[in-house]
């Protein structure tokens, strides 16, 4: 029997109004990797928020190998050997890789820091857990998976023993995943505890040797892994039944062309060419997915596309109609929608209330506008109602501000409001991109709808499953040009996967 | 509900401002309640007074306006001083230089000053647009300009000189002037004029296309181009707006107080604006109190100087002191958000 770590009985924690958890009992043993699986909000970050004293339980008791503890602060936490890895991080981008092992952290004796001694350190903890990282790097320029390393590192370097992870994996590219997975490995099998908080059934179970469900607070149960299946833990997540496999009935294309992309290059930000001479071409009926790791000019395609950026060179045609260099209002005109990747900047003013972002885009459209000076409160209110209540929004009411909203129900606005102008084209980036369980099925089905009404949909997206469940074609983009084209039929992710990282990239 | 709220908040730091005050009147050695009582009276023991204040506070509103116009559309109008003094001066000009049939003259003075103040917001609108230049700073130079340039025409030597020593101009025509509310009061129809502004503001920002365009611009300018909201041209719109209204204020001083153009007319009216919409928290009805508030200080500081209990400089502290209690801690929230957004975005790079 392996030795236990940490035990909590009755863990229960109250907001003024919300109970995020109640009356949890949880042990947690050295050499196992526990997930921790809930929807959004169902209370697996401020159950382990408790644990690692960045709030105070309302009731319950910790133990720690044994013995009763409180934690009142993470310094507590970390000194029992307590160590957590948050999803945003708490690095210091301008101080390196070594300065930020002992930030607050300070062990050495005098004044000043022995630089040769941590570093010796570092690079013992990277060899021993595949964390590969320059101790003298500023994190700044890091990338995200390397800072996620560094913070691994950090915990690791300030002794932790039980280490908890809360969602590593939602920033992260499919190969940075995998390595994250080697060291998660790595470290169980030198014997720590190790809690995996997530909402994607996959990994918990390709990762995780037991795994605990929370639900609206309260634990719904804990199973090994290795009895667990998918379809059991998403019904244990939900409380009902959930349908996985999406129904993807054949849908017979007339092959007429929708959305054409000519040679098309633009640049980023920066001025530095991102999107270079790309050719793509979406059809009724069907949904062209486009894979790619994270900054390789996806972005830019779509955003090119959407009239949100200059083109350089090339064209964009939506359904015979050339609207290369329309602005975003002239672009949608034409029968193209766009669900941006970035619903809390792009997709919505959050400060605006429900009704006022459920018009954003058609403001000057009757009856929202009267005679285009005026604008009917009245008009926009109902239209609003109309929309939440198709789309299912859970919300207070429809002058409620969209900041109020949780994820899933802000991109329940977005594509409300975007499918309903009825569109021929519809480009969707991430759609689905931190949204649970709950909110994936909600977005696939939508989609999927659409493409049964004929629409055409580009499908840009970082995670493989969803491409593969649900486009007709896949893309591949690497370093701003497409390197490939497959079926998702007649290949698989690790296929996709290679592509991605520019290896055989010959078009088939 | 919320008004409520936000007018309890501004009276406890009105109240935190005068205690504050009140140590320091202490401490000099005047007495505090004589102060208090002055300042009190100067600007609400009777119709006259009360009317002084009303005067004081009409171009705070119009210039309150100004600020938080622009501020909607997430843009800092610091030089609604000199789309007033523009306005002012312009308004009056045409008020001599043609003559023109009674309610007319005045309507095409009015139209003239929020030209001239639209134009003085327009440059900086249009620098931001298409240029980039920051109009925190555009703004305030050009205020400096205005300043300057309409200090040199009125001044002796200057081309619009109308007075013997004093730099201003000929008396407006009679059929120029707004006239007084209250006689024997400074008080003019234009205080009339702003609380119209205020309900035309109030409708542009709530209730039109345009205006939910512009605070759509303010609150996320990234969403708003998605939903294909031209920012360039908006935040131009919002400048042209700004100075507009100030110029406008500028055009009621000139027109309904001094009947000229009158150096150094304004104590600063452009920079209470500033205050006076942080203190509206950037909503035209909130501009009414804060003009209200500012005008009470004046006119009440003007009693305390009156009455020689206190040096004018001290009571200078009180106001300033009042101010800063009100407008603290909305600037603290927006500076804080500021803040965050800034070492959100930083921390996003990767």
């Amino acid at each position: 029997m392996p030795k236990e770590a940490v035990r909590m009985e009755g863990i229960t924690k109250r907001f003024p109004g919300v109970t995020a958890n109640e009356g949890i009992d949880l042990s947690l043993y050295y050499g196992e990797v526990h997930g921790l699986l809930g929807e959004n909000g169902a209370g697996k970050t401020v159950l382990m928020s408790v644990l690692y004293g960045l709030l105070r339980p309302t009731e319950g008791q910790f133990y720690l190998n044994d013995q009763p503890v409180s934690i009142d602060n993470p310094a507590v936490a970390i000194r029992a050997g307590i160590g957590m890895v948050h999803q945003h991080f708490m690095l210091v981008p301008q101080l390196t890789v070594a300065e930020n092992m002992v930030v607050g952290w300070e062990t050495s004796k005098g004044p000043l820091l022995d630089r040769r001694h941590i570093n010796r350190r570092i690079r013992e903890l990277s060899e021993k857990y595949g964390l590969e990282v320059e101790p003298n790097a500023i994190v700044e320029g890091l990338s995200v998976g390397e800072q996620q390393r560094v913070e691994i590192l950090k915990a690791l370097y300030r002794g932790a023993e039980v280490l908890i992870l809360d969602e590593p994996t939602a920033t992260l590219p499919q190969q940075e995943v995998d390595a994250l997975f080697d060291t998660i490995r790595a470290l169980r099998d030198e014997g720590k505890a190790v809690v995996f908080i997530t909402h994607k059934l996959r990994e918990a179970l390709t990762i995780c040797d037991r795994i605990t469900v929370l639900r609206k607070g309260k634990k719904e149960g804990t199973v090994p892994a290795g009895e667990a299946t998918e379809t059991q833990l998403a019904e244990m997540m939900v409380g009902r039944e959930v349908v996985f496999e999406v129904q993807r009935d054949r849908v017979a294309s007339e092959r007429r062309p929708l959305l054409q992309v000519e040679r098309l290059s633009a640049d980023d930000d920066r001025g530095v060419s991102a999107v270079r001479e790309v050719d793509l071409t979406v059809h009724d009926h069907e949904i062209l997915g486009v894979a790619g790791v994270q900054g390789n000019g996806q972005s830019e395609l779509v955003e090119a596309i959407c009239g949100l950026r200059r083109v350089r060179g090339g064209r964009v045609v939506v359904d015979g109609e050339v609207v290369t260099k329309a602005t975003p209002r002239e672009v949608a005109r034409v029968g193209l929608v766009h669900i941006p990747e970035d619903r809390q900047r792009r997709g919505l003013v959050l400060n605006f209330s429900v009704a006022e972002n459920a018009i954003l885009g058609r403001q000057y459209e009757a009856p929202f506008a009267v005679r285009r000076v005026g604008q009917s409160k009245a008009a926009i209110a109902s239209y609003a109602r109309q929309l939440v209540e198709r789309f299912s929004v859970v919300v207070p009411g429809v002058h409620t501000p969209v900041r109020a909203l949780s994820g899933g129900n802000q991109q329940r606005v977005i594509l409300a409001r975007e499918l309903d102008r009825q569109p021929k084209v519809i480009v969707a980036a991430q759609p689905t991109r931190g949204l649970d369980v709950g909110g994936i099925e909600f977005v696939w089905e939508q989609l999927l709808a659409m493409r049964r009404e004929g629409v055409g949909i580009l499908l840009v997206s970082m995670d493989l499953d969803e491409l593969m469940t649900l486009a007709d074609r896949l893309m591949v983009m690497y370093q701003g040009e497409i390197v490939g084209e497959r079926k998702p039929r007649e290949t698989d992710k690790q296929e996709i996967g290679l592509m991605m990282l520019g290896g055989a990239g010959e078009t088939s | 509900m919320k008004l409520l709220r936000e007018l309890g908040i501004i009276t406890i730091s009105v109240s935190l401002g005068l205690g504050v005050g009140a140590i320091i009147t202490a401490a000099t050695g005047h007495s505090v309640p004589a102060v208090f009582r002055e300042l009190v009276l100067g600007a609400f023991s009777d119709i006259f007074r009360f009317a002084n204040t009303l005067m004081r506070a009409t171009p705070v509103l119009f210039t309150s306006l100004s600020f938080l116009i622009a501020f909607r559309a997430g843009l800092f109008n610091i030089g609604a001083e000199g789309q007033l003094l523009m306005g002012g001066f312009f308004a009056a000009w045409a008020g001599f230089a043609f003559s023109l049939p009674p309610v007319i003259h005045v309507v095409v003075c009015l139209l003239f000053g929020a030209a001239v103040g639209g134009l003085w917001g327009f440059i900086p609108g249009w620098l931001r647009a298409y240029r980039g230049a920051n109009e925190f700073v555009t703004t305030m130079m050009l205020s400096y300009v205005a300043l300057y340039l309409t200090r040199w025409f009125v001044s002796p030597g200057g081309p619009f000189h109308g007075g013997r020593m004093a730099a201003r101009t000929v008396r407006i025509d009679a059929t120029a002037e707004l006239p007084r509310m209250i006689t024997g009061t400074q008080l003019s129809w234009g205080i009339v004029v702003g609380f119209v502004v205020v309900l035309v503001v109030w409708y542009f920002l709530f209730r039109t296309p345009r205006g939910y365009e512009m605070r759509a611009v303010g609150l996320r300018a990234t969403a708003a181009e998605y939903g294909g909201v031209n920012i360039a041209r908006t935040q131009v719109l919002a400048l042209a707006i700004a100075g507009v209204l100030a110029g406008l204020g500028g055009a009621s001083e000139t027109l309904g107080n001094h009947r000229a153009f009158v150096e150094g007319f304004s104590p600063g009216y452009g920079w209470d604006g500033i205050a006076g919409g942080l203190i509206a928290r950037a909503h035209p009805i909130g501009a009414i109190f804060a003009a209200l508030l500012m005008g009470a200080l004046r006119a009440g500081g003007a009693g305390v100087d009156r009455a020689g209990v206190a040096p004018r400089d001290l009571v200078e502290v009180l106001q300033g002191l009042v101010i800063l209690f009100v407008v603290a801690p909305e600037l603290i929230r927006y500076l804080s958000r500021l803040w965050n957004r800034r070492r959100a975005h930083g921390r996003a790079q990767p």
